[in-house]
């Protein structure tokens, strides 16, 4: 069978951020898609070994604007797991008030995005007004509106008063009725159940195969997540469910979204009613003992994985982040395959992709035009660097 | 089925006001403790240089007057995460609710040290 290529990316409209994939194509359907990463890889793990662990709360936390709560917050529970620290009680609530109202943004921008490009641009506009709401909440909360500068070393930077506690449940109540009714026009709309429904399959078990992290592999009826699985903060201590949807197409992937606004809701009004007494934040030290730790947290996206190694001092040896769009990104391609060219764009978008959080730096042989990997201590001797 | 419903949604909002204001002649007043334009009272300050150590932006710069070393925020380069003042032993940076900081020189975005009269003479 001769296949046709068509090249999406790396500059696209149906892309946000640059991206190549190459679909193989037998008239409408695609039959293959390759993809391609690193177009905006940064170097950020690369900085975060030269700046100090205090300086890297807010480098880390720039790797995704939109999730930056999750980023910053698996960051200082990794340093705080190297050195063995506990964190007060009220922090801990506080952390996960804040990386809920994270979520719900994270959640309600991605919803808006794909009604758009359903072609739906007014649910795109309504979402968008709603989530205006929780951006003034983490403004009060925190001091800005998207990037919050809150998860410290040793706790949180600032505490919340009684009036911003009853700002953040008005918000929250109204919010939920908005959501009641955008559930329903998921549910019941004709466009998105025609642009949604049926489309983009990851079965349960290539969900499984190939790793698929957060709302993708929740979409496909398996029901993991760390929050419930592995609680950290204070969920332990907070009851919520587990979103999952078994008819494994993008519909249930946005499904499963509008479903976890409704828990977050509801685990952010318990966390500010149960609110501990006591301080916001322990004296964390700046050096920190020799180790190797492994911290994750359920980001918006999925499983948001840190790995720090410290040879002592105030700068880590080594920082990794691995982030939910890298594992999802086979997911994307399997939901893609046997799909139509149409419905591309909106099988991608079901991932919620954040293409520049994933990047990795590829080695290109120019003369030969190959790529290969290289681990960083032969690097280093060959081009003379040093740490 | 929800299209009628969307309809409905969008005909109550034709009774409603914009959700939008009409910047710059509406304001919104930002909430208590928005990071905004730092203030330094370097009447307080005791010359430690910790807020430059911790910037992860690299935005402060000690610079020398009067023999002493005093903060001097490049506001082009900071992130407003007000580390800085967190970092600060004697509570000399404090946030402002001044956010429309855009301007057509990076000169204009330097906040230089005023060092208090020294008692002494200085250098």
């Amino acid at each position: 069978m001769t296949t046709t290529d068509l090249i999406i990316g790396p500059q696209h409209p149906a892309l946000h951020e640059p991206e190549r994939f190459v679909l193989k194509l037998d008239g409408e359907y695609v039959v293959d898609v390759v993809p391609r990463i690193g177009y905006v890889h940064r170097g950020i793990e690369k900085a975060a070994e030269l700046r100090s662990y205090i300086q890297d709360v807010y480098l880390i936390e720039r790797i995704c604007g939109i999730c930056n709560v999750s980023h910053s917050l698996v960051y200082v529970q990794t340093v705080e797991a190297l050195q063995g620290f506990e964190i007060p009680p009220r922090a801990a609530y506080l952390r996960t008030v804040v990386h809920e109202l994270n979520r719900i943004h994270s959640h309600l921008l991605l919803l808006g995005v794909v009604g758009e490009l359903f072609g739906f641009d007014t649910l795109f506009m309504y979402l968008w007004r709603d989530r205006e709401l929780v951006m003034d909440v983490v403004e009060s909360i925190t001091g800005n509106r998207l990037i919050s500068a809150f998860n410290v070393l040793g706790g949180v930077a600032r505490d919340v008063g009684p009036s911003q506690i009853s700002e953040a449940k008005r918000a929250m109540e109204y919010l939920r009725g908005r959501m009641k009714f955008y559930k329903k026009v998921f549910a019941e709309d004709p466009t998105v159940e025609k642009r949604s429904k049926g489309v983009g399959i990851l079965k349960p078990s290539s969900a499984l195969s190939l790793c698929a992290v957060g709302p993708v592999i929740r979409g496909s009826g398996i029901k993991t997540d760390l929050r419930a699985d592995d609680p950290y903060a204070a969920y332990g201590e907070i009851p919520f469910n587990v979103i999952t949807y078994d008819t494994n197409d993008s519909w249930a992937r946005f499904m499963v979204r509008v479903d976890e606004v409704f828990e977050s809701i509801g685990i952010i009004e318990y966390a500010l009613d149960h609110l501990p007494d006591g301080p916001i934040r322990a004296r964390f030290p700046r050096r920190v003992r020799e180790g190797e730790a492994v911290g994750r947290v359920e980001a918006p996206r999925g499983e948001l994985i840190n790995h720090i190694i410290s040879k002592g001092g105030d700068k880590p040896y080594r920082f990794k982040c691995r982030t939910p769009t890298l594992a999802n990104i086979l997911a994307a391609c399997e939901m893609i395959r046997g799909g139509q060219i149409a419905d591309v764009p909106v099988s991608l978008s079901s991932i919620d992709p954040c293409f520049s959080c994933e990047d990795r730096l590829a080695i290109i042989d120019v003369s030969k035009g190959e790529r290969y990997s290289a681990r960083i201590r032969d690097l280093m001797a060959k081009y003379g660097a040093s740490r | 089925m929800g299209l009628p419903k969307f309809i409905s949604e969008a005909l109550r909002a034709v009774a409603r006001r914009p959700f939008t204001l009409m910047y710059p002649f509406e304001r919104r007043e930002p909430p208590e403790g928005y990071r905004g334009k730092q203030v330094f009272d370097l009447s307080k300050c005791i010359n430690c240089g910790l807020c430059a150590m911790d910037c992860p932006a690299f935005a402060i710069e000690m610079v020398e007057i009067g023999g002493k070393k005093w903060p001097k925020l490049y506001m082009d380069r900071c992130v407003f995460c007000y580390q800085c003042a967190a970092s600060c032993p004697k509570n000399v940076i404090s946030s402002s609710k001044l956010y429309e900081l855009a301007g057509t020189s990076r000169s204009n975005l330097v906040i230089s040290p005023e060092p208090p009269a020294m008692e002494g003479g200085g250098a």
